[in-house]
């Protein structure tokens, strides 16, 4: 039976209120009012598509071996390198064989959704099996745009499998439109869009119904026959419509997380649909459907194992982990908008040396360390030489990653000297659970949430962002939890 | 049985520039100004030189790579030259060598010059450069060096259960002491006496550091010349020379930024070097025998943890010395009679050599009534060179008998 086995979700912490973006930019487009309503989900300085997608995929690949996954597929719009395959980042900070099958997808945002279909049939073939697809996005509008309100930055994932699945993978029905009600040229950042009435009349409220209707016929379904209904849009008017004209009920229709979250392009979706499978029941027919570009619209029913499932954070949990972000202008200078001043030390040149990277990639992406054969010592980052004193092997390390053991806070600080376009930087000395002792920077806190001893749990994220060469660098970053959390 | 240096070498001479913001001033300048005053101190001519050794530290913004700085602009004859960097210990280090040149029946006279032109950077603080290797930028988190020094004040706390308000009234202490030093001294960088209040309420730089606990980033430049005791009593037949007692290194193993036993509240490579130098130099009580210190004040709480690495302290009990004023220049063992780091400054190559030129003019009397350490016949100087985490140690031991 090829379906999904696992699902993950992943908001990022800050959330910017609406009205702080009007607030600041409502003079320029005042109609902009009706889409200042709720609050909209904001990767932290340190995050972008990919790291927001190994964080759901992490929360995805709960309970389940990492010496499993047969593929990782990554989904998204706002991929941090054009050439550079972004899956294979993923799969390292997954800590995934190499030897698998990885994938990009992108150009439309219904991506996603294309990303799973590509999943299924390839388990469904046989040719590979436990992919795990993430899709994020975390898509920009320009200051005073309506986009820049509507937009959220998300990810979510799913393991698709064929043993143990909490959903079957019923079938699907695909349309590709070049419909362009949302575009960006290659050289571009920023999401450029046709009419509103024109995007909603012609495109969602006309091919969303037809992806609906056109998967019932192939199942000799109706769209009452499904218990859960997913479909992305934010206009009102359009959901309106189409439930009508489908005969939808109301309650069957998934929430869009348009109030808290925004819609988060390629992972929009999956993360309606790993919000929706935190609630399913075995027997529900799901009726998952992307928009953009053309639709995807799959069909999945429920089954038993959804009750085995190992708990996670999946959506509900990250939407209750939120911090306001305070000002509008932080946001800018994150997202690169604006250009902000970090000092002359700020300008020094940091250079990436890919040959170094290479031969360390699994250190940097994967978080690995080492196990003495001879005492037992944990270390990080991995020696060949053992750390304890007392043994010192040579060449008696056996690799093990600990990027889910978490630690304790050694020591901290929280940094206002160092060049950082969220200061202060807080940093400091990690004691890994089982073993080993490292600095890692804190993230996601402020200083009042660190203290010695505290435990901490980390998160792979962005190191530093050479602009001069656009070369995005990723590591693994601290978060103080709670004791109970822990 | 290595016997170590102790009572092998004497200084010579020394000589050492006012620190400060030297805009004005290229490093061929702060090189004349110190090694001028340098031989006519130690009474010789340039050419009785017969090898040297240059510490820099940031080469990139300094004098560059390489010994070639120190040749071209004295137009050494062709000399040995060797350049040595050990973060902040490289001062000291470059001392080390000429003893040990002169020690191992080399060369009679050497010459140890520091220096670091650090004002160029067009910024305050280091110079932001990958000092652990481009691995390092990739992992580590972009520290500066008053971030990696605070988390001592964290972990000190936590190991010692001092409230932190505890322990940053002791290192406002600390800093407060040495502008009152500073402001006696006219080759210092920073001269103006501070209030504890002001100390206080400095803005925070890397909690719980603010900016009065951080010390000095200065240009300037020391240097000493070295030579056996018999040609030293040659040159300087009536005259107190002073001895080199001890000279001790030590370099992290990794253990305290791998491994999980350091308490992170001190240094092993001081408490290291430190044991070795009393070892070396015969001291059995450091707390009763040494009369004068220059220690790494780089930040307020280095110089508090320090106190303990050092076996002056007991461990946990460094905030009472220090608030007692036990460490004041009237107090029983005065340290950084000069200044410090943190008044005197620390062009970072130079500090060694500068630790070494105050004890120097202490032990022989030389300084007025109001800076004076009174009948001082052993003086230790110390450097930390990196962060705490993964550092270089130096101890020197030098005195009069």
């Amino acid at each position: 039976m090829v379906g999904i086995r696992s699902y993950g979700g992943y908001i990022p912490r800050f959330r910017l209120n609406r009205m702080a973006i009007f607030g600041n930019m409502g003079w320029l487009n005042p109609a902009n009012m009706m889409n200042a309503q709720g609050e909209k989900a904001v990767a932290n300085f340190d995050e972008d598509s990919v790291t927001m997608a190994v964080a759901a995929a992490l929360d995805c690949i709960k309970g389940f071996e990492r010496s499993e996954i047969g593929g990782i597929y990554f989904a998204s719009t706002t991929a941090p390198y054009k050439e550079r395959l972004n899956a294979n980042i993923v799969a390292g900070a997954l800590a995934a064989d190499e030897r698998i099958r990885t994938a990009d997808f992108a150009g439309g945002i219904k991506a996603g959704t294309t990303a799973v279909i590509a999943a299924l049939d390839a388990v469904g073939a046989g040719s590979v099996n436990n992919v795990v697809v993430a899709a994020a996005d975390c898509r920009l509008g320009k200051m005073g745009s309506p986009q820049e309100l509507l937009f959220g930055d998300g990810a979510a994932a799913v393991l698709v499998g064929d043993e143990d699945v909490i959903a079957e993978y019923k079938g699907s029905f695909s349309s590709g439109y070049d419909f362009v009600d949302h575009m960006r040229g290659a050289e571009s950042r920023f999401d450029r869009q046709w009419e509103d009435r024109w995007i909603r009349d012609v495109g969602i409220n006309q091919f969303i119904p037809e992806a609906i209707n056109g998967l019932c016929e192939k199942f000799g379904l109706s769209p009452s026959d499904f218990s859960k209904i997913i479909y992305p849009t934010y206009y009102g008017g359009a959901r309106k419509k189409i439930n009508k004209v489908l005969g939808l009920e109301p309650e069957k229709v998934e929430d869009n997380l348009q109030v808290s979250v925004g819609d988060t392009g390629t992972a929009h979706s999956l993360l309606m649909l790993a919000k929706t499978l935190e609630q399913a029941n075995p027997g529900d027919k799901i009726l998952l459907v992307s928009y953009g570009s053309g639709c995807d619209a799959l069909y999945f029913e429920v089954t038993e194992n959804i009750k085995k499932l190992a708990p996670r954070r999946a959506v509900s949990g990250h939407l209750a982990r939120r911090a306001d972000l305070d000002n509008y202008t932080k946001y800018l200078v994150w997202r690169r908008i604006v250009p902000a001043d970090l000092g002359l030390r700020g300008e020094e040149d940091k250079w990436t040396r890919w040959s170094l990277v290479w031969r360390k990639h699994k250190l940097i992406l994967g978080m690995l360390g080492s196990k003495c054969k001879k005492c037992g010592t944990q270390q990080f980052p991995d020696q060949r030489i053992c750390i304890n004193p007392d043994c010192g092997a040579v060449d008696e390390m056996e690799p093990v990653y600990v990027s889910d053991k978490g630690g304790r806070i050694f020591s901290f600080t929280s940094d206002m000297l160092a060049a950082s376009t969220n200061p202060p930087a807080m940093y400091g000395g990690v004691d890994i659970n089982g073993g080993g002792r490292f600095v890692m920077d804190f993230t996601d806190c402020t200083l009042d949430d660190l203290a010695v001893g505290k435990p901490v749990e980390f998160t792979f994220r962005i190191k530093f962002y050479d602009s001069k060469r656009d070369i995005t660098n990723y590591f693994w970053k601290a978060i103080p939890i709670s004791e109970e959390a822990e | 049985m290595a016997e170590g240096i102790k009572d092998k070498v004497v200084i010579l001479g020394m000589g050492c520039t006012r620190f400060g913001e030297r805009w004005d001033a290229s490093p061929e300048d702060l090189l004349l100004e110190a090694f001028l005053e340098c031989i006519e101190d130690a009474g010789i001519d340039k050419n009785d030189i017969q090898a040297a050794w240059l510490s820099t530290h940031i080469d990139e913004i300094n004098v560059g790579k390489g010994g070639n700085f120190l040749g071209l602009t004295l137009h050494l004859p062709y000399l040995p030259i060797t350049r040595t960097e050990n973060f902040c210990a490289s001062g000291t280090e470059a001392f080390r060598g000429a003893c040990y040149g002169v020690a191992s029946g080399a060369y009679d006279i050497a010459l140890a010059v520091g220096i670091e032109k650090l004002k160029d950077t067009g910024y305050g603080g280091l110079p932001d450069s990958p000092a652990f290797g481009q691995m390092a930028q990739m992992i580590m988190p972009n520290a500066t060096a008053p971030g990696m020094f605070a988390q001592l004040a964290s972990a000190y706390s936590a190991r010692y259960k001092i409230p932190m308000e505890k322990v940053k009234e002791a290192m406002t202490h600390v800093s407060w002491k040495s502008h009152q030093n500073g402001a006696k001294n006219p080759r210092a960088h920073l001269r103006r006496p501070v209030t504890k209040e002001q100390i206080m309420g400095s803005p925070m730089i890397a909690y719980p550091l603010g900016l009065f606990d951080c010390c000095g980033v200065s240009d300037g430049c020391a240097c000493a010349v070295v030579t056996t005791p018999e040609i030293g009593s040659k040159i300087k037949p009536n005259e107190d020379l002073v001895k080199v007692k001890a000279l001790q290194v030590s370099v992290s193993s990794g253990e305290e930024i791998w491994y999980n036993k350091w308490d992170g509240a001190g240094m092993i490579t001081t408490r290291t070097a430190a044991r070795k130098a009393y070892e070396e130099a015969g001291i059995k009580d450091p707390r009763k025998e040494i009369n004068l210190m220059e220690v790494h004040d780089c930040f307020s709480i280095t110089e508090l943890v320090t106190m303990e690495d050092l076996g002056i302290s007991e461990a946990g009990k460094a905030p009472e010395d220090i608030l007692d004023g036990f460490f004041d220049l009237d107090g029983q063992i005065p340290c950084q009679s000069d200044g410090g780091l943190k008044c005197f400054g620390h062009p970072i190559g130079a500090s060694g050599l500068r630790m070494l030129y105050e004890v120097y003019n202490q032990l022989l009397g030389r300084w007025p009534e109001e800076r004076a350490v009174k009948d001082a016949q052993i003086g230790l100087t110390h450097n930390l060179g990196g962060v705490p985490n993964q550092n270089v140690c130096s101890v020197a031991i030098i005195g009069r008998d």
